[in-house]
């Protein structure tokens, strides 16, 4: 009996999907990884940092290296989520992260940098151990609006905000990494003591939560808040929207502190890469002159490396009174979260 | 007799592989909790996870209450009365399934936030300085239903469609009232159709994660991908994630519950002829208000918002051209997942309808927990047997479209079981007694028999598919770009104007499927 044209595109279907779960069954574990069928000069890279951002100075990597480039983009949480699944058999060559937290998380996966690469940024930007670099500097800054509040009424110090007086006035976005690195900064500046104070101090000024930054820097610019606690280049990429009016800008807090903290976002190459020469060559162009003066002048960062100009806009680094604090000490996310939910800052 | 017969193999190889797909996920998830100490249990026995599951519980039976209360009246209204317009109507309040939860999260918070539209129309005429608060819960509860409530109002238009009239005349002739006869007639025979589309937005609901992080209320999957988040922790991730399957289970043993053993197809195939409208008269005009409003507020407004940033941001004709590609990517990735999909639900829906065994009854439970799991948690389930045991497949296209199908089965399973209970099995014996094997008889005659279902299915993974994010962001072959994956970088990048682009299109391409759908399916 023949199978009506229906039936036959069934079995047609019912074969493929066969295909595809056949693809899925688990092969031994002990079974080579098979090597993707790349060519000998085909870096594959995981950026937590957005396409719109790294796109070109990626595209001009590859340009004057010759070396065919693929970038996996998403958030660098999954990303570091992902490469911790993955394990012996990540695909990745470079991970290319937001933040230091998330560098930390994967740091065993990590081989040591050479210190060729290490040497070309200051020694505050890279962790002791050396598996992965700072790319580009961040400032933490408290934004205020320009029409609520003068800079000199801001506290010298971020520990200032837990006065009374900014009930109702603040926002803040603590599930952000950022936010998180800077509360590692604190406790390992203030203890944990005074840190658990601040964060509960904070909290009885009842702040607005945002899920990011971008959210609190618009927040103040609409008068929903008066001051908020963001990295310093959201500011900018908004003004280059709405003008210099935008009626929000950076503070640094005078007398220093976590609050003035200057973090990164980094690069790693993976122990598992087989492109080690190619994935140093890339990350050794992100802190080239070319790549470094590129963040400088698109994504308003600071530069890591020495003889990079800063944005007109930015307050240069040497004007802000960042503390001296190691990445080692900045890639302790568990204590600051701990901390965090013990306080019920987060869930 | 038939129902005694062995099914057909391939049913069972189809059937066994799915379930397979979709134990996969829960493999992982005990594999990873069982590495945790005691610090799991102690994070679960917070009085905070306590507060967490509340909110979610709470936001669970809300959204479904609300959802039935729009759906009911809505069905009803365009398919069984003289409502002007009745198949635009029938169309527009079902196209809000088509709006990622992210987009409406967006939308909500631009519109009804502090200083956000409304608040800043209102400010001039009436001075209306503050709004109440739209985060939390109110912002979540809006955003989440609108975006879910067609998954109860698209079955229950399809099961109205495929009553039989006849049944109704026989309660009036006897004496029944109209109220009575919907009441004691009609509703009974929709319950598969509604019950399918309470599970879906319930399980949804749980899942859902754009809308209520936007509008920042926390549940149990805002917790879970803020373990991912925040402490890169993926045991208590894990642990959190098991207890949402065991919230899921919860809600699929109580449908399971709800179901009776009622019959509830009818002898001959199709209906001889379309049952009489309903005038409406004078309710007419509510009855086009309550349409309006829902099509307002659930539709019009997200477009025309969106509208309005990609007019103002508007750049440039060499992003368009590319994002037409990204289009073109959505729908081969979306046209792929709906067909496997359906096809995993097929075995599964004729499994456990037709051949009912212990096995089957499972089988069809448990694809549903792939609904009720966050993206990112199947996500990485997958991450970690495709880079560890299916090395040949990992970042490819048939383990992203594998994805799809752990997610979204139970969209497609749902529709086609429903449709598949409407037709009568002696159709089938006859088929049987005629000499056919029963692969003949499922290709010859029930397939045929229950297409409207299959297609609403594998429409609605299509639909699902165009907009997922997680699993397309870690799954999908490296520089594979889609609709979802780009509205995500220009607004992780804090740029509406760019995002709407992506958005409107991958609006107005879902809209043409749906939209063909509902004028197939009428």
């Amino acid at each position: 009996m023949k199978l009506s044209t229906m039936g036959r595109v069934m079995v047609f279907l019912a074969a493929l999907l066969v295909v595809i779960a056949l693809g899925c069954t688990p092969a031994a574990p002990t079974a080579p990884p098979a090597t993707p069928t790349v060519k000998t000069q085909t870096l594959t890279v995981y950026s937590g940092r957005a396409e719109g951002l790294v796109k070109p100075i990626i595209d001009q990597f590859s340009k004057s290296t010759g070396i065919n480039v693929q970038v996996r983009y998403a958030g660098t949480s999954e990303l570091a989520a992902t490469i911790l699944e993955e394990g012996k058999n990540s695909p990745a060559d470079v991970f290319f992260a937001q933040d230091p937290g998330g560098l930390g998380a994967v740091e065993s996966l990590l081989t040591r940098l050479p210190d060729s690469i290490l040497d070309l940024v200051e020694p505050g930007f890279h962790p002791n151990e050396g598996r992965w670099v700072g790319i580009s500097g961040r400032a933490r800054v408290i934004a205020y609006n320009t029409q609520k509040v003068k800079e000199s009424d801001l506290p010298d110090d971020i520990f200032g905000l837990t006065d009374p007086k900014w009930k109702g006035r603040i926002g803040w976005a603590p599930t952000n990494a950022s936010f998180q690195a800077m509360v590692t900064a604190m406790r390992k500046l203030w203890g944990e003591e005074k840190t658990r104070q601040w964060l509960v101090g904070i909290q009885a000024n009842n702040p607005k939560v945002y899920a990011n930054n971008t959210a609190q820097v618009n927040a103040v610019g609409a008068g929903e808040i008066d001051v908020a606690m963001p990295n310093h280049y959201y500011l900018y990429g908004i003004m280059q929207d709405k003008g210099e009016s935008f009626p929000v800008r950076n503070y640094h807090p005078r007398a220093g502190g976590p609050g003035a903290v200057i973090l990164v976002a980094g690069a790693g190459i993976l122990e598992t890469s087989k492109n080690k020469e190619a994935a140093e060559k890339f990350v050794e162009f992100m802190l080239s002159p070319v790549a470094q003066q590129y963040f400088a002048g698109q994504t308003f960062e600071y530069p890591v490396t020495k003889g990079v100009k800063t944005h007109r806009l930015l307050t240069p680094l040497s004007d802000i009174k960042s503390p001296e604090i190691s990445m080692s000490d900045m890639t302790d996310l568990k204590g600051t979260l701990d901390l965090l939910r013990g306080t019920g800052v987060v869930p | 007799m038939m129902r005694h017969a062995r099914p057909p193999a391939v049913l069972w190889l189809s059937a066994t592989l799915t379930a397979i797909g979709v134990l996969l996920p829960l493999a992982y998830l005990v594999l990873r909790a069982s590495g945790a100490g005691m610090e799991l249990w102690s994070l679960l026995f917070r009085t905070r996870t306590l507060d967490i599951l509340g909110r979610t519980l709470i936001l669970v039976i809300a959204v479904i209450g609300i959802s039935l209360a729009i759906s009911l009246p809505l069905a009803w209204l365009t398919q069984r009365t003289d409502l002007p317009l009745r198949r635009m109507w029938s169309i527009l309040t079902v196209l809000p399934l088509v709006i990622p939860s992210y987009v409406a999260g967006f939308v909500i918070v631009a519109a009804l936030g502090p200083r956000g539209i409304l608040q800043q129309a209102l400010a001039g005429p009436f001075g209306v300085e503050r709004l109440p608060d739209i985060y939390g819960f109110p912002g979540a509860f809006l955003a989440v239903t609108l975006v879910a409530y067609p998954y109860i109002l698209l079955p229950l238009q399809a099961s109205i469609r495929g009553l039989d009239p006849r049944i109704e005349e026989v309660a009036r002739s006897l004496g029944h009232g109209r109220w009575d006869t919907f009441r004691r007639v009609v509703l009974p025979q929709l319950r598969p159709a509604m019950a399918a589309g309470v599970l879906l937005v319930g399980l949804y609901t749980l899942r859902d994660f754009g809308a209520v992080s936007l509008l920042r209320y926390e549940t149990f999957t805002w917790a879970i991908y803020l373990q991912y988040q925040t402490s890169f922790d993926r045991i208590l991730a894990a642990g959190l994630s098991l207890v949402l399957v065991f919230m899921a289970l919860a809600i699929l043993f109580l449908e399971f519950h709800t179901r009776g053993k009622s019959h509830y197809h009818r002898t001959a195939a199709s209906v001889s002829r379309s049952p009489a409208y309903v005038k409406l008269g004078r309710w007419q005009w509510p009855a086009l208000g309550f349409c309006a409003l829902v099509v307002l507020v659930a539709l019009v407004m997200p477009v025309s918002i969106l509208s309005y940033w990609l007019v103002r941001g508007f750049s440039g004709g060499g992003a368009l051209w590319q994002t037409t590609g990204y289009a073109l990517n959505s729908a081969y990735v979306s046209g792929l997942a709906a067909v496997v999909t359906a096809i995993a639900a097929i075995s599964v829906a004729v499994l456990d309808v037709r051949y009912p065994s212990l096995f089957s009854r499972l089988l069809e439970r448990i694809t549903y927990i792939g609904f009720a799991l966050p993206g990112i948690v199947i996500a990485l389930a997958l991450v970690f047997f495709g880079a560890n045991y299916a090395t040949l497949v990992y970042q490819t296209l048939a383990l992203l479209v594998f994805a799809y199908a752990v997610l979204f089965l139970p969209q497609a399973v749902g529709s086609v079981r429903s449709s598949l209970l409407q037709v009568s099995p002696r159709l089938e014996e006859a088929a049987r007694s005629l000499g056919r094997t029963p692969l003949q008889v499922l290709a010859a005659v029930t397939l045929p028999l229950v297409r409207p279902g299959i297609l609403a299915g594998a429409g609605l993974v299509f639909l699902t598919t165009m907009k997922e994010l997680p699993a397309t962001l870690l799954l999908s072959p490296i520089g594979f770009k889609t609709l979802a994956t780009s509205i995500w970088s220009a607004t992780s990048e804090g740029s509406f104007a760019r995002a709407a682009f992506p958005a409107v299109l991958l609006i107005l391409l879902s809209s043409v499927p749906m939209a063909f759908l509902i004028v197939r399916g009428g």
